[in-house]
């Protein structure tokens, strides 16, 4: 469950980047963020994963409230949580497999249950290809089965995707998006941040419009059309 | 969502192998932080080793160097006698031999030339103690306490010969301290960057690690490990090649010198020492300089 209150934030340098925004996310829901680039769409995801603290208001994630969250409790408030980006973010030197065994190795699993888990997941998130090799041999699409397999891997309740589809071709997106969809079916609330409208159109489900810093909308299907998406398509 | 959590698992492994990782993905500056450190412990070393064999000169010059207390001439032998007790209850006094002003004068004949006694009559002598003490740089002071017992009309010593060695050892001290200050400020300010450059490389790897619930100390140990174990190899080499040059070094003095001038301090006396001050010194440094490294840089 994720319930943002009121929240604004500034950053160092004076950008207001959000000017009171309210979203309440329900557990299993699964819900759209979109918005024209600089709209605020990554320093909410930030402030959900706690890389940022907010400068006013309050922010609550699976229970932890973030605004001003010590450490320890941070680390746990993460494992709840599966982070999905538009970069993949694998690690080069790591084969797949042990992309996907790190993160449950960071949480204190023993490796008897990382030996089962990670097939598991790797299978759940339909991958086919040798675990053995280096996330730089596999195509985009590939990749970000990794990173998905690697943010199922804790069994999170909530898997948050910033611009997953990104650097994808309109085929690779349908599917990665069709996977986060699977996996929301099978209990896990999703927040995707996308401003690809036409990837958005093809599913029924709830969308959170935010444009300068604020939410302009927030229900099913209700995607506004901005003036300077009009102008810019970004696809 | 129903979560099993997962029972505590022991990564004292994975620490020290993404450590080892780590010293070997920057080899470079690993090496170059282990010849720092290996610098820094074999000049300790050697001045350790230098002060020593210093000590051990002053100690054979405390042997050496006795104090002479002479007794009044009114009192009579017994009574002369009689101040043992009092001048061994002075502070600092290790041992007091009485020698009476007969055996003094034997003593004398027996170590000069004929001419210089032509003129010296036995009653010169007075009797004396003769008295070892327990250490030199206190000498003037105590000179002065025993001055302050009834019946001692005089006492002699070498003051001179006692502070020169004693302040030579102060310096030598103050100069170990110094030094070895100084070098180990370097060592730790090399092993913190190297460090830092280590973390620096694995920024990615690390910002994927809070993201996945990484705790700061799970994410910090590797790197302390990496510290700890430069500074470990950097002392078990200064050990070994400590022992070699002092072994050549004593090996030329014992020649120089014929064999009888100079006994320096034989090394497998104070190996157990050496191998504790190096392998403490290089797990501090190592340590400390890690723990910089990461203090503020890595944080969930
Ligand atoms: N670390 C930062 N420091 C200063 N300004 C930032 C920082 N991150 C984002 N911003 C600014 O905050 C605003 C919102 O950015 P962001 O949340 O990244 O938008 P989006 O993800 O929707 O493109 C932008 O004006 C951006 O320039
Ligand atoms: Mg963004």
């Amino acid at each position: 469950m994720i319930i943002m209150k009121d929240v604004q934030k500034a950053y160092d340098n004076g950008t207001r980047a959000l000017k009171g925004v309210n979203i309440t996310i329900q557990d299993g829901e699964f819900a759209f963020l979109v918005g024209p680039s600089g709209s605020g769409k990554s320093t909410i995801i930030k402030l959900l994963t706690a890389e940022v603290a907010p400068t006013e208001g309050s922010v609550r994630v699976n229970g932890y409230l973030l605004d001003r969250i010590r450490n320890r409790k941070k680390s746990m408030m993460r494992r709840t949580l599966g982070v999905i980006f538009q970069d993949f973010r694998l690690i080069e030197k790591k084969s797949v497999y042990e992309n996907v065994a790190f993160a449950m190795r960071v949480t204190g699993a023993r490796e008897r249950e990382i030996q089962k888990r990670v097939p598991y997941v790797l299978d759940l998130v339909g991958l086919n290809v040798d675990t053995d090799r280096r996330p730089d041999e596999l195509s985009g699409g590939e990749q970000q089965r990794v990173a998905v397999a690697r943010a199922l891997v804790n069994n999170p309740s909530t898997i948050i995707a910033d611009e997953p589809t990104g650097n994808l071709d309109p085929v690779r997106s349908l599917e990665i998006m069709m996977l986060l969809e699977k996996i929301n079916e099978l209990g896990t609330t999703v927040l995707v941040v996308t401003h690809e409208r036409d990837l958005v159109d093809r599913f029924e489900k709830r969308v959170i419009a935010l444009d300068n810093g604020r939410v302009i909308s927030d229900g099913m299907r209700g995607y506004v059309i901005h003036e300077q998406e009009k102008a810019t398509p970004t696809e | 969502m129903s979560r099993k959590k997962p029972r505590r698992r022991n990564n004292l492994g994975y620490y020290i192998k993404e450590g080892v990782s780590s010293i070997f993905t920057h080899g470079f500056m690993s090496f170059a932080s282990v010849v720092i450190i290996i610098a820094c412990l074999v000049i300790m070393g050697s001045f350790l080793l230098v002060a020593l064999n210093v000590n051990d000169l002053v100690e054979d010059a405390e042997a050496r160097n006795q104090v002479v207390a002479f007794i009044d001439d009114s009192l009579t032998e017994e009574e002369a006698r009689g101040l043992e007790f009092q001048i061994l209850a002075t502070n600092n006094v290790y041992d007091a031999t009485f020698v009476t002003r007969d055996e003094a004068f034997q003593a004398f004949v027996a170590t000069h030339e004929e001419a210089e006694l032509d003129n010296l009559d036995e009653e010169v002598f007075r009797h004396r103690f003769v008295i070892d003490l327990d250490n030199i740089a206190y000498m003037q002071v105590t000179l002065d306490r025993l001055l302050m017992i009834p019946g001692v009309d005089a006492v002699r010593a070498d003051v001179a010969i006692a502070d020169f060695f004693v302040s030579f050892r102060n310096v030598i001290v103050v100069v170990f301290i110094a030094i070895v200050g100084v070098l180990m400020l370097i060592s730790v300010f090399i092993i913190s960057n190297t460090i830092k450059l280590a973390t620096f490389d694995r920024r990615e790897e690390i910002a994927i690690m809070r993201m996945v619930g990484a705790r700061n100390w799970f994410i910090r140990w590797p790197f302390i490990f990496q510290g700890f174990i430069l500074g470990l190899t950097g002392a078990v080499v200064a050990f070994g090649i400590q022992w070699g040059m002092y072994g050549v070094l004593v090996d030329q003095i014992v020649r120089l010198s014929g064999g009888n001038m100079i006994q320096p301090v034989s090394f497998y006396e104070v190996a157990n020492m050496m191998i504790s001050i190096f392998m403490g010194t290089g797990f501090v440094v190592g340590t400390l300089g890690s723990a910089i490294a990461i203090r503020n840089y890595l944080k969930v």
